[in-house]
């Protein structure tokens, strides 16, 4: 499969919520094959933006965009693009676990492709699902149940299972926005070394309020601040996790890092 | 000195003077003695007797209350009391109804009623029968027939049109049409039934010619009982889908239509169901617009889009205001009787089945 | 735009068209959109169908309208009528259904209110055509000594004058089925907005010291006072439109002041009686008289939501 059609360039990107903006002027480059963590205060609009990156955003009523995402060099806002297609490309894993509730194990990870009508033959389907689940590390804890509600698994494996089902469809990027923030620290500890095997295969952007989970999982570091309420979230820096942990070149994110203030 | 103090003080301070446990026993026994000399005094009536004891006791109570347990102790016994009362005030007429539903309703009640109609059964039939010269027959075969298409008809109009509306203020729905549906769905669900009989009846004298009657005509009258009923109820169950299974439904890159359709639908569709169940209970007893539209007929009539077509409500409505034989009304009133718990049946039936729809096929959300 | 099976094979990837999914969202929304549409194109048509059917009988010379005298000296006994049954409905329902909700959210043992619950809603669900008969062959033979009682020692009153009906059936007899009709309405919705009021006050009262009925007072009645509104305005606007109860049970007649004598009618029934047999300028004079019917109700049913605003759509998103 390419795995490498996903480099994502943002543009003074300005993201607003009827006419208040909640992020200004961010622009920043998001590499192939790389872990991309956004850490910062809340309300700093790191959720807020990394919805933008396959329009999530457009959720909610009178939120809308200025500026660009490039998806190799591909407005995701250009005027013919489908924001349905886009999001089969850029997959996404939210806070709280979200299984369909009405649907078996097995259905929620082929929901992406059979709830977009698609007919396959049941041999290929059983393939996606126990690739996927592998994938997910949860092929073994649930290959003797796959026909139970995905909602009688723990917090953990839901959110597992909702990471196969986001890479059923063979997505090149996966956004993860805070996935472990309703998890235990074992659950969580399970979902970090699946972050690990999955940037073989994916781009992967992760909105974290966890520093160490940051600086465990990500490459590459964005921090996000707010100056004050009602003003806009902005990105202050971006560089190695590295180096945003150690030498970070902006004050207030070493003030942030090191606990001073957030 | 304190050591000596603390016993004392502090039964004095937490304990009340309070009447007995057994004082409003008591009060109603000697309450009911009062009471039955009371009536006695006027000519002995059950509900005098029950009013004056009522009266009785209220007075009795809340005058011990007040002298030994304090003003606001008092006013409460009084409120207590009337609270009791209004309950068992409003027990009589409520029980009183499904009471004389089941004994005026079973005697005639039973498969010879609910198979056979009243083509050719006359006044005469049931002045004979009232003789004991012949069997009682007639039944609402028909009324029952014509019950079933009509509310048949109905709902296949209403859901759809219904349920896709509240898809569409849930789902869609922003600014100014959907607060008009939302306004109007309101104002709809106020309509009085008679007035929904006229529309129809009106709409289809216009379209067909005046005085056209069929069960259809019927079921459009219901269908704009119906209709806002289903929107609001469907609304209600739509709108408590979390959001969350809308995103993530998105995220997989999925068209909105089908996360509506395969997602969100399934999730909510017991709430639906038992909705739209509780709608047809609703308008499966209308009246009043069948009479207006759908008319009287004694006969079996299997098309709804031709001639009268007679329903459950209707039939109880013509066999208790014009008996076949205004002579001897009774045999016709056992018909109406029976034909009225057939009715209640039948919303009860639904009712329970609303109720189990939605406990049963509820989602799983727990472990 | 036609590549499909060669798609449908690969499913991963399998990036449908987007022009194909644009067009079933179009389509869907669409449908949605017009099923809206046809509700709002439905309460226009009954507007205009009644307006427009009741236009003779409003433009008619008054001499040719029943009573002779016009369409508005035709209709105002009714709406007297209509407003007299309601308002006996409401003066009796309201109190004890209020008693009757207080009962089981505050004063019955848990079990047992749940049952209770139960069996209100069933008792609203009773249609309303056995009221009707319920009330002329039990209520209306039971209350006839208590109109009798009325007549002869409150007289006096307009509201009682004499002779009382022999059969029961007269508007208060009507407007007692109308009360006991919309008692399991207003039960319902108050009892369900009184268990709602927030345990915290309610503890809150109970802590310093207040009685039962000091704690129902202080919390339940204004937390409830909305909902026990709209309760009872629904109810009004029911005992208003109610056709079947009242043209059953009432022996209709002319106007008089008197509820415990025959006569009297309301519009619905008036329009129920008379409209199978109607023909001509009686049925747009019938139309008329349910336009008005209409009237009413809206108005009641406004002034009920004014009372009320509805809940808003609450959000899960972020």
């Amino acid at each position: 499969m390419p795995a490498h059609a996903n480099r994502i360039d943002v543009g003074d990107l300005n993201v607003y919520y009827g006419s208040f903006k909640a992020v200004e002027d961010v622009s920043m480059v998001i590499e192939p094959g790389s872990v991309t963590a956004f850490i910062g205060p809340s309300g700093c609009g790191k959720s807020t933006f990394i919805r933008t990156l396959n329009r999530m955003h457009e959720v909610v009523p009178g939120a809308r965009v200025e500026g660009k995402v490039l998806l190799d060099g591909e407005d995701l806002y250009g005027a013919d693009v489908d924001p349905v297609v886009v999001r089969r490309q850029i997959g996404m894993v939210f806070q709280r676990p979200n299984p369909f509730p009405t649907m078996s194990i097995r259905d929620n990870v082929l929901a992406g492709i059979k709830l977009n009508g698609a007919r396959i033959r049941r041999s290929e389907s059983d393939e996606i699902v126990e690739q996927s689940l592998r994938g997910a590390n949860l092929w073994t804890e649930v290959k003797d149940r796959l026909d139970k509600p995905g909602s009688g698994l723990s917090g953990g494996q839901q959110q597992r299972l909702c990471i196969a089902r986001a890479i059923a469809v063979q997505p090149d990027v996966l956004l993860m926005d805070e996935p472990c923030s309703a998890l235990d620290p074992i659950s969580t500890l399970a979902i970090e070394d699946l972050i690990s095997e999955l940037k073989k295969n994916y781009t992967i952007v992760i909105v974290t309020h966890n520093m160490q989970q940051a600086s465990r999982v990500s490459d590459r570091t964005a921090f996000f601040n707010i100056e004050g309420t009602g003003k806009p979230g902005r990105l202050v820096e971006m560089d190695d996790t590295a180096k945003i942990f150690t030498n970070p070149s902006v004050q207030a994110t070493e003030d942030y890092v090191s606990g001073r203030f957030g | 000195m304190t050591t000596d103090a603390v016993p004392a003080t502090a039964t004095g301070t937490l304990t009340h003077r309070r009447l007995p446990r057994y004082a409003p026993a008591v009060t109603l026994a000697l309450s009911a003695a009062v009471g039955a000399g009371l009536s006695a005094a006027v000519g002995f009536s059950v509900p005098a007797f029950v009013v004056g004891a009522l009266l009785a006791y209220m007075a009795t109570i809340t005058i011990a209350a007040g002298v030994v347990e304090g003003r606001r102790k008092a006013v409460d016994r009084l409120v207590t009391s009337l609270v009791y009362a209004a309950f068992g005030i409003a027990l009589v007429p409520l029980t009183s109804v499904v009471w004389s539903v089941l004994a005026n309703g079973l005697p005639r009640f039973g498969a010879e009623f609910l198979t056979t109609s009243l083509r050719n059964v006359t006044g005469l039939h049931d002045q004979q029968a009232a003789e004991g010269l012949a069997p009682y027959i007639g039944g609402a075969y028909h009324a029952v027939l014509g019950t079933f298409l009509i509310t048949a008809l109905a709902t296949l109009i209403s859901v759809p049109v219904g349920l896709l509306a509240s898809i569409y203020l849930v789902e869609y729905g922003r600014g100014r049409l959907a607060r008009a549906i939302t306004f109007f769905v309101d104002v709809m669900t106020g309509i009085p039934s008679i007035v929904a009989g006229l529309f129809a009846a009106a709409l289809f004298g216009v379209l067909f010619g005046v005085g056209t009657r069929n069960g259809f005509a019927g079921a459009v009258a219901l269908s704009v009982l119906m209709i806002p009923v289903v929107v609001r109820s469907s609304e209600e169950m739509l709108r408590i889908v979390p959001n969350e299974l809308r995103e993530a439904a998105y995220a997989l890159g999925i068209p909105k239509w089908r996360a509506v359709v395969r997602v969100v639908l399934p999730t909510a569709i017991s709430g639906i169901a038992s909705g739209i169940t509780l709608a047809i209970a609703r308008v499966v007893g209308e009246t009043a617009p069948l009479i207006v539209t759908a008319g009287f007929t004694s006969s079996i009539n299997n098309n709804p889009f031709a001639d009268w077509m007679m329903s459950l409500p209707a039939y109880v409505y013509s066999q208790a205001m014009r008996p076949l034989s205004g002579s001897t009304p009774e045999p016709s009133l056992d018909r109406a009787w029976a034909a009225a718990l057939t009715l209640v049946i039948i919303v009860m039936a639904l009712n329970l089945v609303a109720r189990l729809v939605a406990r049963l096929f509820a989602p799983k959300n727990s472990r | 735009m036609t590549i499909t099976t060669t798609d449908v094979q690969t499913p991963p990837n399998a990036s449908s068209t987007p022009a194909k999914n644009r067009a079933g969202d179009r389509n869907f929304s669409w449908a949605t959109r017009g099923a809206g549409m046809l509700i709002l194109v439905v309460l226009a048509g009954v507007a205009a169908f009644l307006l427009l059917e009741s236009l003779p009988a409003l433009s008619a010379d008054p001499a040719d309208i029943e009573g002779g005298e016009g369409f508005f000296a035709y209709v105002w006994p009714l709406v007297f009528g209509t407003l007299a049954a309601a308002l006996i409905a409401l003066i009796v329902a309201t109190p004890l259904a209020l008693g009757i909700a207080l009962f089981i959210s505050h004063y019955a043992p848990r079990r047992l209110s749940q049952g209770l619950g139960y069996v209100v809603d069933l008792l609203a669900a009773i249609p309303s055509v056995v009221y009707g008969l319920w009330g002329i062959q039990w209520l209306a033979p039971n209350v006839r000594g208590a109109w009798q009682w009325l007549a002869d020692h409150l007289g006096f009153v307009p509201l009682f004058t004499g002779p009382a009906s022999a059969t029961g059936r007269t508007l208060m007899t009507a407007g007692l089925v109308l009360a006991v009709m919309i008692l399991p309405i207003i039960t319902a919705i108050a009892r369900e907005v009184f268990l709602q009021t927030p345990a915290l006050h309610q503890e809150a009262a109970l802590a310093l010291g207040a009685t039962r009925w000091e704690m129902i007072r202080m919390t339940v009645l204004p937390f409830g006072r909305p909902g026990l509104i709209s309760g009872v305005m629904l109810g009004l606007g029911r005992a208003l439109g109610e056709t079947m109860a009242v043209a059953m049970v009432l022996s209709t007649g002319g106007f008089t002041w008197s509820m415990v004598t025959s006569g009297n009618s309301t519009i619905a029934a008036e329009i129920a009686l008379d409209f199978p047999e109607s023909a001509g300028l009686k049925t747009n004079t019938l139309i008329a008289a349910g336009l008005v019917l209409f009237v009413i109700t809206l108005a009641v049913n406004m002034a009920a939501r004014r009372v009320v605003t509805r809940r808003q759509a609450f959000s899960g998103a972020n």
